[in-house]
């Protein structure tokens, strides 16, 4: 495909917290190619929202970065200034939330705050940043823009501040959109029509979107490649309809696996065994060998970086011909 | 892109809001507070209007006379008229009141918004300053500083700022500390805006509701105090008039001329039940949903 815009290499976050060393993000790899969207995946807990923060320089305040390398357009954003990087936010990278109305100040109008960057970070006057707010508003698909510029957060249903946010992350024309579970609080119409909005926009203003999700569906709709991350760690990466046909980590497959099919009647919804690791004393060598059903006497020690297979997908299971036999044996259901 | 029925519910949805909007004069503590709040302000802005007389005027020949047509409520010991007196010591006391509430709000808000958001040495030590000025009673203190600083209007604003700004600090530094974990202030910090930007437009206005409604009860308290100053003679000097002083004066005659020290007393009463009234139901009003 294209030049990477986003490469992420060896991303550590840690937690220094009283039962110890929190690893919460270990090691983790990625790419976001220019114009794509890239779907990270993984359960609760795998790391994937702190990665997200991580790449802006926003953890919590009990985080800190354990080092790797976050380049963008070839600079390192793990380096610079903390100036430089609140530069970087917004004009160049912007993001969206999972909670629309925790995410929107309650007590200002939302046209306000969609013309607050560019007010601010652009210096358009008072009337510019109005009549830019509300063509970005039209541009989301916000009826009557010029009335609801008035309006307070709470005033809007869900989808329609979720729009919002998705108006106040295009305000400074960035090239890279870091969506943090923006569907997740929305039900089920209202979060296709997000969906389809955030795609058209994304061919319309050919911007990058990382998109963070656990709803492997959503991340089917949405995003041309994939990568899984488990325990802190990328397992596999790789073009989504490859990756969900065909998984070369049995991580992806179990996940892929236990999403309910309608046309199959399954007394129990497949499961994965076991419960994710505890990430202040993870299992040696690769993370899921416990709950591994290929697992082999090889899997429990040593490094599992990601390994290419071919030349856009890559894995860190060392016995990933076990996947394929299985998928032969009975093909997964998921995908585009 | 909207589905019809979203679009209803939406409009809907603002018709409510307008709803809420109006919905002060709905809230009888409000309406009634605001009410006698105007109805004072009313009667000591138009002061010279309604009497006739110069409240500092001495008539030692027409002392303690009963109510008449030309001296409504009377005269006091020194021949002044009392209704006169009462209306003038509106503007006093409130205008008083009222200023010595807005620095301590100023300076105490500004205090805490700061402390709470760094944190950190900034904070440890406002709060020691916190601690320090709490551990004293309200009027020992004040009454220790007046005494130190000389009776005077500048130095009872003096006095009610230093004790009364540490409210306003851990009302505001309380607020804060919540408000700057939310996610709409890191929603702020991704759209890379600065962290004046952040304090002035995404949490100021987020906690300035609870140091708002604090401040209308605190100027009941900050009348009373000025009243109590004034009642021990370290408050507004002679001749301006002043309900603290009108007591003052008025307390050796309650045996015989009792309105004297009780009228003013009233006002007092009345003003203070205004801005309690409109305290509670601005806290009503500004309760977030």
């Amino acid at each position: 495909m294209t030049e990477p815009i986003l490469q992420v290499r060896g991303l550590r976050v840690e937690f220094p917290l009283a039962r110890g060393l929190v690893r919460a993000v270990d090691g983790a790899s990625f790419e976001l190619h220019r114009g794509e969207a890239l779907g990270l995946v993984g359960e609760s807990g795998s790391g994937k929202t702190m990665a997200l923060r991580a790449l802006v320089g926003l953890l919590p305040r009990q985080a800190r970065p354990a080092g790797g390398e976050i380049l963008f357009e070839g600079v390192d954003l793990s380096r610079v200034s903390a100036e430089r990087l609140r530069q970087v936010r917004g004009h160049e990278i912007a993001m969206i939330f999972q909670e629309p109305l925790t995410a929107l100040n309650p007590v200002m109008r939302v046209g306000d705050q969609i013309a607050e960057g560019p007010r601010v970070r652009l210096g358009h006057s008072r009337r510019q940043a109005r009549e830019r707010a509300i063509e970005l508003m039209q541009q989301v698909g916000i009826p009557d823009p010029a009335r609801r510029y008035e309006a307070y957060p709470h005033e809007l249903s869900g989808g329609m501040q979720q729009r919002v946010m998705i108006a106040i992350a295009l305000s400074l024309e960035p090239k890279v959109i870091l969506c943090d579970e923006p569907t997740t609080a929305l039900d089920v119409t209202i979060q296709d029509q997000i969906l389809k909005l955030l795609e058209s926009l994304r061919r319309k203003l050919e911007v990058s979107v990382l998109f963070v999700s656990h709803d492997l569906a959503v991340v089917a709709q949405t995003c041309q490649r994939v990568a899984v991350m488990y325990a802190g760690q990328v397992v596999e990466t790789g073009p989504i309809d490859e990756v969900f046909r065909e998984p070369r980590h049995p991580y992806t497959l179990s996940l892929l696996r236990s999403v309910p099919d309608v046309d199959v009647v399954r007394e129990r919804l497949a499961t994965i065994p076991g419960s994710p690791p505890d990430l202040a004393a993870p299992p040696s060598g690769c993370r899921f060998h416990p709950r591994c059903p290929f697992m082999q006497p090889d899997c429990t020690s040593g490094d599992f970086p990601l390994r290419p297979i071919g030349t856009e997908r890559a894995t860190a299971c060392i016995h990933s011909e076990q996947c394929v036999q299985d998928v032969l044996r009975e093909p997964v259901i998921a995908g585009g | 892109m909207t589905t019809a029925a979203e679009t209803i519910l939406e409009s809907t949805a603002v018709e409510h809001r307008r709803g809420f909007r109006r919905r002060w004069y709905r809230t009888p503590s409000f309406v009634i507070g605001l009410s006698i709040l105007g109805l004072i302000t009313l009667l000591g802005a138009l002061a010279p209007v309604i009497t006739w007389h110069d409240p500092a005027h001495q008539d030692l020949l027409a002392t303690f006379q009963g109510p008449s047509f030309d001296h409504p409520l009377g005269t006091d010991d020194l021949g002044r008229d009392v209704l006169t007196r009462l209306l003038y010591a509106i503007r006093t006391d409130l205008q008083i009141a009222f200023l010595a509430v807005l620095f301590p709000f100023v300076i105490g808000t500004a205090v805490g918004l700061l402390s709470g958001y760094f944190g950190g040495r900034a904070d440890t030590v406002a709060n020691w300053f916190v601690n320090v000025v709490v551990a004293f009673p309200f009027y020992v203190l004040i009454i220790a500083l007046v005494f130190v600083l000389g009776s005077g209007t500048r130095n009872i604003y003096i006095a009610i700022t230093l004790v009364g700004w540490v409210a306003y600090t851990r009302i505001v530094r309380g607020e804060v500390l919540v408000t700057k974990r939310r996610e709409y202030v890191l929603a702020a910090k991704t759209a890379g805006l600065s962290t004046v930007r952040i304090l002035r437009r995404h949490i100021l206005p987020n906690v300035i509701t609870q140091a708002i409604v604090y401040a209308m009860s605190d100027i009941v308290l900050v009348l009373l105090a000025i009243v109590t100053l004034g009642y021990l003679g370290l408050g507004v000097q002679p001749p301006t008039p002043d309900w603290g002083r009108m007591i003052a004066d008025g307390q050796p005659y309650l045996t015989t001329n009792w309105e004297l020290a009780t009228v003013p007393g009233l006002a007092i009463v009345f003003t203070a039940l205004g801005l309690s009234l409109l305290a509670d139901g601005l806290a009503d009003l500004l309760r977030p949903e």
